[in-house]
């Protein structure tokens, strides 16, 4: 028997609307995520300058790309941003919930302070820091006045370290994020488990390195995965505090990405670097996503 | 802040608990610092600073450079102050943050109450636009906004940041919906309510706290953006493109005090609504990197 | 032809079936009760009754119009929640009187019908609080005003007493049984309770794995199950199912089975067309009910069976004592009276009113029909 269908006018609409309704939002999506990643791929391709042109070249630009010393630069920077990075903001997101986690009289005063930087513009974070780690009027300045003369820190001028400056400033920045983050894990745990194992005679030093780290993959992956999002992504931050320099010494994927692009006219280059990028960011956010959303259903 | 108290089955001894707050303590310093000196060294006279201590407490207080900021710095070439970028944050923010949240709102609600072959799927695709890194779509954003006219443009800086924002936004309401009890929607259905009417006065009375949730993400994200803002402001560049501008000038004697005063006023609306609501920007934070 | 009518309805998810050709008649001012185990198909053929899931194949009508893809809306049914499905956001009141509103009635009419069922159902007082002020009886309360200010054809309740504790939902049933005594709607009613099943309806059909296993009146489905699912559902404690051998003792069919020391007892049976099945197996069964001390027996019995077997576990329930006991190699249960003076380990002496018995085929596990 096949299924009688009278269905009214309104019915039919309101089986429609909803898909009307998320049409356009689904569209939009469409053409400018994905069909522009389609069209920067494309001009990947291409021996664009200035301008798109659409004379294909094959992998010409990213052989170009994979032999320039900018590009060689930029990469090692990454590495070396992103592993302190997740490294040190991690370290200190965990030791931070686990001690505000020790009934900390004045916990709902540290956590806000801890917090807060997370609320600012990059450019701002880059601007404080910018001025705090100049030799001349910041840090070492201020230690020499307080007699402290031998006391050098010059890092930001120098080609070999300013990489590390850009650590301490979005270390400041997002460790109290990776902080909240670890803090919800642990409150996520079953008090009792902690209770169980302390009956078992595991010390508090035990508890935490078989017990509760463990209970917090999560957490770790999360953070793992937001951190590395970010630091790929980072951008506004060197600009902010170093400009890419001293020279060329912080030159960054992002960095190199835009000034290929956009002044110095080499299209097809920037857009391979930018290929590379989200090539890079979905190896590590598409497994994620996809288990997220596995879990949910 | 919205964690709940509870007892930690962990006891610690006296001297631990010393190092603890020790190390607590120099954290929480450690996080403040910037701000105080960005503080602290916008109401000196520029002579203060180089050659004075940049922690020293004003000697002379004087809220010249946050006037001077605000409405007399050179940004670019127009000594115009920070002024009319900040009216340029605003109207670009404003409209961008309500079409934004409003579209994840009927997004959210469509995705989790009228559920239909293929939902996750689209789902997936736009969460996906949340993670990708923007500069794969600077270049044809960059045609396409040229194309419509809306090059350097307010209206073009808010199409760029609703586009790349909605995927938050129907995460946000997604997974706040997905909570709410789908029988209630077809108690509506029974009752004669369409799908309009469903939304609106069943679903978006107790929306209140995701919606603010959305509101203070999206306000935050856009208002501290850079990257769209210089790549697509043209002439109506956002504030903190002009802060960067104002802070990497090379021309003339660097005024700290004006740089300090002008980034606390670049960071002064994200802030204010931290301190307000903070309860609410963690929750957001944490929805948009983990679950919800 | 029925007020509401199911013709061979089948859902399928894909390509799986899940409810296989439902065929219900209702006549108006009946109570049917769809009852089953959780995933049997009872609440989707419920929602597809209201519309709020569509019908693969077949046809359900209300009054003679056919219901195949009409808004749920234009059914004019009413439906009860099993989490009452109460807007959080609006009154009592205007919980009750949304669907008049969306329906375009007039305020005033909205307020009298409002009144009189808040009258009914004695929920005056709470009309202006929030669903979250209200404890779970009142909350059900409200649900069943909101389905009763409509006037509907249908009325449709989704295990509405599941969520309340055991005092408040023996109370909230009788009250349903009450109103529909003087309301005379038509209900079809789901759950998974086989009391209120039995205690509510004016008829029961019986779901399991997607099938309607029987449709009866609760004493049709009670005495004379159709099948062993049926059987063994339908009742607390379960009817006791014992494998025995049919043999014949002077004309006349018995059961024989072993006790719980292995000696043989035989019980005669008082459906004479068991005769057929003579040297083979069946199964027999027997209500804890029809297992009785011999004191307690049913007198108005013709068939009357004694047997003496040892007991493994009594449990005194108050008002009787429940004596388990191995028979046939299955554990079987007894309802004695509160006073038999019954001792775990003892044997002792059952009457087994042969009567109610009935006897199912093991390979189909469909009854034998005298």
């Amino acid at each position: 028997m096949s299924p009688p269908t009278s269905a009214d006018f309104r019915t039919r609409l309101q089986d429609w609307l909803p898909r009307l309704v998320l049409a356009p939002s689904f569209a939009t999506t469409l053409i400018f995520v994905y069909g522009f990643i389609l069209f920067t791929v494309l001009l990947s391709f291409t021996g664009s300058k200035m301008l798109p042109n659409w004379s294909f070249i094959g992998l010409d630009n990213y052989v170009r790309l994979f032999k320039l010393q900018h590009w060689h630069i930029a990469l090692k920077n990454i590495a070396v941003f992103a592993s302190l990075y997740i490294v040190i903001c991690t370290a200190i997101g965990l030791a931070l919930a686990i001690f505000l986690d020790q009934k900390i009289r004045g916990e709902g005063m540290l956590r806000p302070i801890y917090l807060y930087p997370m609320a600012l513009s990059f450019i701002v974070t880059g601007t404080a820091w910018k001025w705090f780690l100049d030799p001349g009027i910041g840090l070492e300045h201020v230690m020499h006045l307080w007699g402290w003369e031998s006391f050098s820190f010059g890092w930001i001028k120098n080609s070999n370290m300013a990489i590390y400056c850009i650590v301490i400033a979005a270390v400041w920045q997002t460790s109290g994020f990776v902080m909240a983050m670890f803090l919800a894990g642990l409150r996520g745990i079953d008090n009792e488990i902690l209770k169980a194992a302390q009956i078992d005679g595991a010390s508090n030093w035990q508890l935490y390195r078989r017990i509760v780290i463990p209970l917090l993959r999560p957490a770790f992956l999360s953070a793992f995965v937001i951190l590395s999002h970010l630091a790929i992504k980072s951008y506004d931050l060197v600009v902010a505090l170093t400009g890419g320099g001293p020279g060329r010494a912080t030159e960054m994927p992002a960095t190199f990405m835009y000034s290929y692009t956009f002044t110095r006219n080499q299209m097809g280059v920037g857009a391979a670097s930018a290929v590379i990028m989200l090539m890079t960011i979905a190896a590590i956010m598409v497994p994620y996503l996809y288990a997220e959303l596995r879990e949910k259903r | 802040m919205s964690a709940i108290r509870h007892e930690t089955a962990v006891s610690t001894g006296r001297t631990a608990r010393v190092f603890l707050y020790l190390v607590l303590v120099l954290f929480a310093l450690f996080y403040l610092l910037p701000l105080y000196v960005m503080g602290v060294n916008s109401v000196k006279p520029l002579p203060e600073i180089t050659g004075g201590n940049m922690m020293a407490l004003p000697r002379a207080w004087t809220l010249e450079p946050w006037r001077a900021a605000w409405s007399s710095a050179q940004i670019g070439v127009q000594p115009t102050g920070l002024k009319p970028y900040f009216l340029n944050s605003i109207l670009m923010v404003v409209p961008a943050v309500a079409i934004s949240t409003i579209v994840g709102a009927l997004n959210g609600y469509i995705l989790t109450k009228w559920r239909f072959r293929g939902a996750d799927w689209v789902f997936g695709l736009m969460l996906f636009s949340c993670f990708i890194p923007f500069q794969i779509v600077l270049i044809p954003m960059a045609l396409i906004l040229g194309k419509l006219g809306l090059a350097g443009s307010i209206p073009g800086l808010v199409l760029v940041h609703v586009v790349y924002g909605i995927g938050f936004t129907t995460l946000y309401f997604r997974n706040y919906y997905a909570a709410f009890p789908t029988e209630l929607v077809r108690a509506a259905m029974i009752d004669g309510a369409g799908f309009f009417r469903i939304f609106w006065r069943i679903l978006l009375p107790v929306s209140g706290p995701i919606a603010v949730v959305s509101v203070i993400w999206q306000f935050t994200n856009i208002w501290n953006d850079f990257l769209f803002g210089a790549s697509f402001g043209g002439t109506s560049q956002p504030m903190t493109v002009a802060l960067n501008n104002l802070v990497q000038s090379s021309t003339g004697v660097k005024e700290y005090n004006v740089h300090f005063a002008a980034a606390i006023l670049a960071a002064l609306p994200t802030l204010a609504v931290y301190v307000v609501a903070g309860r609410y920007f963690v929750r957001g934070l944490m929805a948009g990197s983990v679950k919800g | 032809m029925g007020f509401l009518e199911i013709r061979n309805t089948t859902k399928s998810y894909g390509p799986v079936e899940i409810l296989h050709d439902i065929d219900i008649s209702v006549e108006e001012g009946e109570f049917l009760v769809l009852v089953g185990p959780s995933g049997c198909g009872k609440s989707t053929l419920l929602n597809m009754i209201a519309g709020l899931e569509d019908i693969t194949s077949g046809e359900i009508s209300i009054k003679g119009r056919v219901m195949n893809g009409v808004h749920p809306s234009k059914r004019n049914i009413a439906m009860v929640f099993q989490s009452y499905a109460l807007y959080p956001n609006m009154t009592v009141g205007q919980n009750i009187t949304f669907g008049l509103e969306m329906h375009g009635t007039p305020r005033a009419e909205r307020e009298k019908a409002l009144a009189e069922v808040a009258r009914l159902l004695q929920i005056d007082h709470l009309l202006d609080r929030k669903p979250g002020q209200l404890s779970g009886g009142q909350r059900q309360r409200v649900a069943m005003g909101r389905a009763l200010v409509r006037d509907p054809d249908v009325f449709l309740f989704d295990e509405p007493l599941s969520n309340l504790d055991a005092k408040l939902r023996v109370d909230m049933r009788t009250e349903i049984k009450k109103l529909h005594q003087k309301l005379k709607t038509t209900i079809v009613y789901v759950t998974h309770d086989q009391i209120e099943a039995m205690t509510l309806s004016t008829r029961i059909a019986v779901m399991y794995q997607g099938y309607v296993q029987q449709l009866g009146t609760p004493k049709e489905i009670y005495d004379t199950p159709a099948n062993v699912f049926v059987a063994t559902f339908m009742g607390s404690p379960a009817m006791n199912i014992i494998p025995a051998h049919v043999v014949m003792r002077e004309g006349v069919p018995h059961a024989k089975i072993t006790d719980a020391d292995g000696n043989e007892v035989l019980l005669r049976f008082s459906q004479p067309n068991l005769a057929e099945w003579d040297g083979r197996e069946i199964l027999l069964g027997i209500r804890p009910e029809a297992m009785t001390d011999p004191e307690g027996a049913d007198r108005q019995s013709a068939n009357i069976q004694t047997l003496t077997n040892r007991v493994s576990v009594t449990e005194p329930a108050g008002s009787d004592t429940f004596v388990t006991m191995v028979l046939g190699g299955k554990e079987v249960v007894a309802r004695m009276r509160a006073d038999a003076l019954v001792r775990p380990g003892q044997r002792f002496d059952f009457a087994a009113n042969m009567e109610k018995a009935i006897a199912f085929d093991p390979k189909t596990e469909k009854r034998i029909a005298p």
